[in-house]
């Protein structure tokens, strides 16, 4: 019973969250720590610090951190596949809709119009990393050979990530 | 894991210029007969790869699939690339989610969207997993609090550089700039929701028209 209602409540996180990421949060936190009494907000700070220092999707990382801690392994991956769900299915759906419709003049106005959005969207989300990133001269000199690797040596963005990772630790610890 | 195919992902770094035998670059699902054929295990493993780097946010997944999916494998076109975006940003759930599940999908149908998925998650469920058990150790750790800390700075390059890449051949006449320029204030400073954007500039383009991108 405690797997369904995990699966169904992160499966409510998965379907109502737009934006992704931070956007999810406030919701975990009505439908986990006040809806269902999970968690406490003391252990939700500490799922939030450890997805931000954890690769993946911070929703992805919630839901198998809560399931873990309701109901073991096998919670973990339970709440982790119903976070996923209304995504597959919504996309599915998407895909498939706009592969039916591929050669419509209406759809390739749309298209036409969400583009350049999407472009100004990814902008944009350079802008809300660079807010919590750039926050004095140490960051902003990583930023710098960060360009330089990027732009200039044309590094793998892996590669970049893991340079600039041991680049931390070497300067901030 | 780097069997990658080089020669077929420089092409398509430059998909827009048309210049490979006039055929039709926009083909959004399906996969293009042109472009090499993604098997399910590729896919897998190349999401895999995706999900254990996606650090800092959702959006670092972008420059990692630009680079390994759009240019070294030349599974998608830069343009498809863009529309899977908005596509993925309009629609409910984890970007990182939805932007594999449309990759996958384009690429292999359904069975292509599970590999695909299930390749991004599981880096994710097994380091928590792992964490979990260790958590106070780990989240208190100074190196790793060093090292997150210089990892951030990064992904604001990346994603910038991500932006620059994928705006070339899309945002090429004064009113697509107009349009990417306001999306980009909206999302980023007057904080209005992302699919709200996409959507009010796809009704822009249904009624208007933009110009300069056909198709």
């Amino acid at each position: 019973m405690i797997l369904l209602n995990l699966y169904l409540s992160f499966a409510k996180v998965g379907l109502f969250t737009f934006g992704g990421g931070y956007a999810m949060l406030p919701l975990i936190e009505s439908e986990i720590i006040h809806g269902r009494g999970w968690l406490t907000v003391r252990e939700f700070t500490d799922i939030v610090a450890i997805a931000e220092v954890t690769p993946g999707p911070i929703a992805v990382n919630s839901a198998t951190f809560v399931g873990y801690r309701l109901a073991g392994a096998v919670g973990g991956i339970v709440a982790t596949l119903g976070v996923v769900t209304p995504s597959v299915i919504i996309v599915l759906a998407l895909a498939m809709l706009a592969s039916r419709f591929e050669n419509s003049d209406r759809l390739a106005r749309v298209k036409s119009g969400m583009r350049p959005a999407v472009v100004g969207l990814i902008a944009a989300a350079a802008f809300s990393v660079a807010r919590v990133a750039l926050v004095d001269s140490k960051s902003m000199m990583i930023a710098a050979a960060a360009a330089v690797l990027v732009f200039w040596a044309k590094l793998d963005p892996i590669v970049v990530l893991a340079i600039s990772g041991l680049l931390g630790m070497l300067i901030f610890s | 894991m780097r069997r990658s195919i080089i020669i077929e992902g420089d092409k398509s770094m430059d998909s827009t210029s048309t210049s490979d035998s006039g055929r039709k670059i926009d083909k959004p699902v399906g996969g293009d007969q042109n472009r090499p054929r993604a098997s399910l295990a590729a896919l897998f493993w190349t999401f895999l790869r995706i999900g254990a780097f996606t650090i800092g946010g959702g959006y670092v997944m972008v420059p990692l699939i630009q680079r390994d999916i759009v240019e070294r494998r030349g599974w998608i076109g830069k343009r498809d690339f863009v529309d899977i975006l908005a596509v993925s940003q309009t629609a409910p759930g984890p970007l990182a989610v939805n932007t594999s599940v449309y990759v996958g999908y384009t690429l292999r149908g359904i069975r292509g969207a599970m590999a695909a998925v299930v390749g991004c998650i599981l880096p994710s469920i097994i380091i928590i997993l792992l964490v979990a058990a260790l958590f106070d150790q780990i989240s208190s750790s100074n190196y790793v609090r060093a090292a997150f800390a210089g990892i951030r700075p990064a992904v604001v390059v990346l994603i910038a550089s991500a932006a620059i890449k994928i705006g070339r051949p899309v945002v090429r006449s004064r009113v697509e700039l107009a349009l990417a320029a306001a999306a980009m204030i909206l999302v980023a400073f007057v904080r209005v929701s992302p699919a709200l954007v996409v959507t009010a500039a796809a009704v822009y383009g249904l009624l208007v028209g933009v110009g300069g991108t056909k198709g």
